[in-house]
């Protein structure tokens, strides 16, 4: 398997169904936030991939996963703030009580 | 199909590999199972240490260290945080809309197969990687010279981002 860049495109591809999966699927905001990282994780997972197995390999996918974990991280620190402010003024954490700007 | 199984489960390195890969995706099957909230974000930290583990398989020891840090450290604590302070009541409800999940789980199951067919259906030319002596300072020196516009702003949308959750965050009647 050294040398082959399949297996590692076929976990990302299975780690990014589930993290669909449960974004779409679970109620607590916070969890959907984790599915949201889940799906982050597999695309940094193919492009470390490729940075060593590819067909031109190169630093630059480590430094593009470097960025992709630092917005990761700031999404999330936004996420549960927000979370936290609509806890505090709506008293729920269910993406599915959130639909005042639906109708 | 098993023909070359004897070959492959004689490499160490797929030893590691099936390790890691089992660990990521078993963390992220028990985080879509478990009832409670905690014990989601606790596989899921499972899952991003395997995954920091596949990282340092692929010769990536930097980022595996970084994720590590960043993900099974910072965020797994944000994210508990960020439970303990909406007090969830730790079960999900039913499920009220089965035409929705059925829904789901065909689109899920159907984009894996149509990834899956793409990625088995394409051949990929292996190529050589030779700046794996020391990935820190190689990452260092392209970090502050072809990338560092980009490293700069980086920072500055950190400051931004964390700056907003804080004025988010924190009560208004103060």
């Amino acid at each position: 398997m050294n040398g082959v860049v399949t297996p590692y495109l076929t976990l990302a591809a299975i780690l990014f169904c589930i993290g669909l999966y449960g974004a779409l699927s679970k109620k607590s905001g916070v969890i959907v936030l984790l599915s949201i990282e889940l799906m982050l994780n597999a695309v940094n997972l193919n492009l470390i991939a490729f940075a060593k197995l590819g067909a031109q390999p190169a630093l630059t996918g480590h430094i593009f996963s470097l960025f992709t974990i630092t917005v990761a991280a700031a999404e999330a620190a936004v996420g549960v703030a927000i979370l936290i402010a609509l806890y505090r003024n709506r008293g729920t954490g269910d993406v599915e009580d959130m639909n005042s700007m639906k109708h | 199909m098993f023909s070359g199984l004897g070959g492959f489960l004689s490499d160490g390195h797929n030893w590691w590999f099936l390790l890691f890969a089992i660990g990521a995706i078993g963390g992220a099957i028990y985080m879509i199972n478990f009832t409670k909230v905690v014990h989601m974000v606790l596989s899921v930290a499972f899952t991003f240490i395997s995954l920091a583990g596949l990282y340092v398989l692929l010769e990536a020891e930097f980022v595996g260290f970084v994720q590590i840090l960043i993900y099974a450290g910072a965020i797994s604590i944000l994210m508990i945080f960020g439970i303990m302070m909406t007090n969830h009541r730790g079960e999900e409800a039913s499920k009220k809309r089965p035409v929705y999940h059925v829904l789901l789980t065909i689109g899920s199951l159907g984009l894996f197969f149509i990834l899956f067919y793409a990625i088995q259906n394409t051949s990929f030319p292996p190529g050589t990687f030779e700046a794996g002596e020391d990935n820190t300072l190689e990452i260092g020196k392209l970090l502050y010279s072809q990338h560092v516009i980009a490293f700069e702003i980086m920072s500055v949308l950190l400051t931004v981002a964390f700056i907003g959750a804080i004025v988010i965050a924190k009560r208004e009647e103060d």
